[in-house]
C-alpha cells in the first residue's frame, strides 16, 4: 500500500478512508445523513460555532484536562516517562463530553428539538443526557438490557438528568444492538430527531466530526507537553472500543513520524478463544451500522458478539479510520485480556490514587508491558480517558468480593 | 420469420414480463415477502413452493441477517429463527435453486443487507444468484452512493438492483435513486422500519405519482400494508403492493412455545397470500 503525504487529510468528499467508511444506511436516512454533513461543514467554517464550543469546554466540562507526570507508575515500572493525559476529570468523568457538545450544539443549529444516543458503558449516554439537560432537550438513550445490568450506577444518573433510557433486548442485547434501535428510532423520528453517536464510527460525518471534536484531547497533549518538556511525546498509547478517545488522541500527531502510537482493544478471554471485542486483531472487513470497516464476522457475513470485561469496549467493530490505520501500519493495535486490565485497574488505583475506568485500565496494563524496556528519557503518554467510579461493582464481582 | 413479440419476450426479463402481464390484466401484482429459512430449512421450502399458487405474483426472499436495522420485531425475530437453525446465504441460494426448478416463470427478488454479500463477494455472489435463478436485489443498506461494487456486477449477471424511494426522497433526492434503477423502484410508504405502523393511502398515492414524474419503471409499495383492504388501496395507485411483516407475523402465530411448527403453518400463511390476492384483484385499473 501507498503512504499518503499526510495522514490527516480523510476522508475523501464521499467519506471514504481508503476501502472503509461511507454511508451505509436506508435510503430514508440519506437526505439526513447529507443535511448534517452539510450543517457540520458549514458550523466548522463558523468561527462562532467555535467559539460557543470553546466556551462551553473551558467552563462547563473544565478544560484543558491536565497532563499529569504520573511518577510513582514510572517508578513502578522503571523505564519510560509516564504522563496520563486526565480526561477523566471531565465533568461527567470521560472524555465522551467532548464529542456530545459539539454534536448537541450542531443539532441546535440545525433546529432539532429531539435527541437520542446510543451507549454501552453508559459514558455517552451519561454524557449526551447532561448536554440535553443543559440545553433543555428531550433525549431518549438506547441501551442493551445486558449493559444496564451491568452499568446501574450509569443509568440512574441518566434518569436523574432526565432522559429516558430504553433498554434493547434485540439481538444480543448490548451496544450494537442499541445502535440498531436507535437507527431504527431515527428512520422513525426523520423530522425532528439528532442522532449524536459516541464514537468515531457509522455513516459520513460522523467518523471525521467525533474525531475532530475529540482532536482537542492531542492538540492540548501536543502543547502541553511542549511546555513540560520541550519536545514531542516518543509513544502515544489508548484503549479502543469504537475508538473515538485513541483517535482524539492521536490524530494531531499522525504526521509526525517519530511519534509511535498503539491502539489497544480488549482481549476479553483471549483472541484464540473467540471470546474477544478485538476487531482489528480478530475481525474481517464489512458492513455495519453505516460504515465499511474490521468486524468480528463468521464466514457467512453475520456479526459476532464482543466479550469483554468492559461495556465500553464490548463492541464488534472498530472505527474506519482506524481499519485504514491498521491497514497502513501507522497505528499498531494490540489486544489486551480481561485479567491484565483488572490487574492494571487495581495497580493505578494504589499507586496514583486514581481510579481508572475499565477501558483506559486496558491501555495501562499494555503500558505495562512496554514500558520496562523503555529508556528513561522515552516519553509515553496514556490516555486516561474515563474514571473507574462507575466500574467499582463489577470490578468487585470479578475480585469476588460482595459490597 | 417469428414475429417481434416473441424476440422481445426473450429480451425480457422475468420482472418485465410480470409487470407486462399485470398491465394486460389491468391489475395490480402481489409481491410477497418471506424470510428464507424461517423456522427452519424444511417449513420454509415448502412454504415458498406454495406462495406463487397462493397468489404472490412476485417473490421477496429475506437473506437473514444478525443485525436488520430497517426491520421491526415481526421480521427481525425471523431472520433470528432461521439463523439459529443454520440459514446461510449459500443456503439461501440452494433454496432459490431448488424453486426455480419447479417454477420457471415466477420472479423471486432477494432482500437483505450488504455485509453478508461483501463476505461472499459481491461479484461471485452476483454470478451465483443468477445462476440460482434469481432475478433482483433490494439490500437496505446500499445507497446509489454506495451501491457500484455491487451495482457493476448485478447488472454483467443480467439481475435488476431494486432502488428505494422513501417519504424523505424529495425531488432534489429522487433523480440520484432513478439513475441507475432497473426492474421496479420500491417505495417504503413509511418512514420508519417494517411492520410498525400502517402506511396512509393518501400519502402513497400522491408519493406515487411524483415518482412517476421520475420513473417509467413499474412502482412497488411496501413498509406498512398488512390487510387485503390496504393491498387493494395500495394497488389503486401503484404497480404492486409489498407484503412481509403480516406474513413473518403470521408464521411466528402458528410455533409452538419451542419455537417448532405447528401442524398448520404452510396452511395458515398460504391462507393469508390468497387473501391478499384477492383483495389486490378487486382493483381494476
Amino acid at each position: 500500500m501507498q503512504t499518503p503525504n499526510t495522514y490527516r487529510a480523510g476522508p475523501d468528499p464521499d467519506g471514504h478512508f481508503g476501502l472503509y467508511g461511507g454511508r451505509y444506511v436506508a435510503e430514508t436516512l440519506m437526505p439526513l445523513v447529507l443535511a448534517v454533513e452539510e450543517a457540520y461543514n458549514a458550523a466548522n467554517a463558523d468561527p462562532a460555532f467555535k467559539a460557543e464550543l470553546d466556551y462551553y469546554l473551558k467552563y462547563y466540562v473544565g478544560r484543558p484536562s491536565p497532563l499529569f507526570l504520573a511518577e510513582r507508575l514510572t517508578r513502578h515500572f522503571g523505564g519510560a516517562k509516564i504522563y496520563l493525559k486526565r480526561e477523566e476529570l471531565n465533568h461527567t468523568g470521560a472524555h465522551k463530553i467532548n464529542n456530545v457538545l459539539g454534536q448537541v450544539l450542531l443539532a441546535r443549529r440545525m433546529g432539532k428539538r429531539r435527541i437520542i444516543a446510543e451507549t454501552g458503558a453508559g459514558q455517552h449516554g451519561v454524557a449526551t443526557a447532561t448536554a440535553c439537560a443543559l440545553f433543555d432537550l428531550p433525549c431518549v438513550v438506547y441501551m442493551g438490557a445486558t449493559d444496564i445490568a451491568r452499568q446501574q450506577p450509569n443509568v440512574f444518573r441518566m434518569k436523574l438528568l432526565g432522559a429516558e433510557v430504553v433498554p434493547v433486548h434485540s439481538g444480543t442485547a448490548t451496544l450494537k444492538d442499541a445502535l440498531n434501535d436507535a437507527l431504527r428510532d431515527w428512520v422513525a423520528h426523520v423530522d425532528d430527531t439528532f442522532y449524536v453517536i459516541g464514537t468515531v464510527a457509522g455513516p459520513h460525518p460522523y467518523p471525521a466530526m467525533v474525531r475532530d471534536f475529540q482532536c482537542v484531547i492531542g492538540d492540548e497533549t501536543r502543547s502541553q507537553l511542549h511546555e513540560a518538556e520541550g519536545r514531542l511525546p516518543d509513544t502515544l498509547v489508548a484503549c479502543i472500543g469504537g475508538g473515538s478517545n485513541a483517535m482524539g488522541l492521536f490524530h494531531p500527531f499522525l504526521d509526525d513520524p517519530s511519534v509511535r502510537m498503539i491502539g489497544v482493544e480488549a482481549g476479553g478471554s483471549g483472541i484464540a478463544t473467540g471470546k474477544h471485542a478485538a476487531s482489528l486483531n480478530g475481525g474481517l472487513p464489512g458492513v455495519l451500522h453505516g460504515n465499511r470497516t474490521y468486524l468480528l464476522q463468521d464466514d457467512d457475513g453475520q456479526i459476532i458478539d464482543a466479550h469483554s470485561i468492559s461495556a465500553g469496549l464490548d463492541y464488534p467493530g472498530i472505527g474506519p479510520e482506524h481499519s485504514w490505520l491498521n491497514d497502513l501500519g501507522r497505528v499498531e493495535y494490540v489486544s489486551i485480556t480481561d485479567r491484565e486490565a483488572l490487574d492494571a485497574f487495581q495497580l493505578c488505583s494504589k499507586l496514583e490514587g486514581i481510579i481508572p475506568a475499565l477501558e483506559p485500565a486496558h491501555a495501562l496494563a499494555h503500558v505495562a508491558k512496554i514500558a520496562p524496556a523503555l529508556p528513561r528519557d522515552h516519553l509515553l503518554v496514556m490516555n486516561m480517558c474515563g474514571r473507574g467510579d462507575k466500574d467499582i461493582f463489577a470490578v468487585a464481582d470479578h475480585l469476588g468480593v460482595k459490597l | 420469420m417469428r414475429e417481434r413479440g416473441y424476440w422481445l419476450a426473450l429480451a425480457m426479463s422475468r420482472i418485465e414480463k410480470r409487470f407486462a402481464a399485470l398491465k394486460a390484466e389491468s391489475r395490480a401484482g402481489l409481491i410477497a415477502y418471506l424470510v428464507a429459512g424461517d423456522p427452519d430449512l424444511d417449513t420454509s421450502t415448502k412454504l415458498f413452493e406454495g406462495v406463487a399458487a397462493a397468489g404472490a405474483d412476485l417473490i421477496e426472499i429475506g437473506m437473514p441477517f444478525s443485525d436488520p436495522m430497517a426491520d421491526g420485531p415481526v421480521i427481525q425475530a425471523g431472520g433470528l429463527r432461521a439463523l439459529q437453525n443454520g440459514m446461510t446465504l449459500r443456503k439461501t441460494l440452494a433454496l432459490v435453486r431448488h424453486l426455480r426448478a419447479r417454477d420457471a416463470d415466477t420472479p423471486y427478488v432477494l432482500m437483505g443487507y450488504y455485509n453478508p454479500i461483501y463476505r461472499y463477494g459481491a461479484e461471485a455472489f452476483a454470478e451465483d444468484a443468477a445462476a440460482a435463478g434469481i432475478d433482483g436485489l433490494i439490500i437496505v443498506d446500499l445507497p446509489p452512493e454506495e451501491e457500484r461494487e455491487l451495482a457493476d456486477p448485478a447488472e454483467r449477471a443480467g439481475l435488476d438492483l431494486v432502488r428505494l424511494a422513501t417519504p424523505t426522497s424529495d425531488e432534489h433526492r429522487l433523480p440520484t435513486i432513478v439513475k441507475r434503477a432497473s426492474g421496479f423502484v420500491y417505495y417504503v410508504a413509511i418512514a420508519g422500519i417494517t411492520g410498525t405502523r400502517s402506511a396512509d393511502a393518501d400519502n402513497v398515492h400522491r408519493a406515487v405519482s411524483q415518482l412517476r414524474r421520475f420513473t417509467d419503471l413499474p412502482i412497488a409499495v411496501g413498509f406498512g400494508i398488512k390487510t387485503p383492504e390496504q393491498a387493494a388501496e395500495v394497488a389503486k395507485a401503484a404497480d404492486a403492493a409489498v407484503v412481509g411483516t403480516a406474513l413473518v407475523d403470521r408464521l411466528a402465530q402458528n410455533l409452538d412455545s419451542a419455537g417448532k411448527p405447528k401442524p398448520g403453518l404452510v396452511d395458515a400463511v398460504l391462507a393469508d397470500i390468497a387473501a391478499l390476492a384477492s383483495g389486490i384483484r378487486t382493483v381494476r385499473k
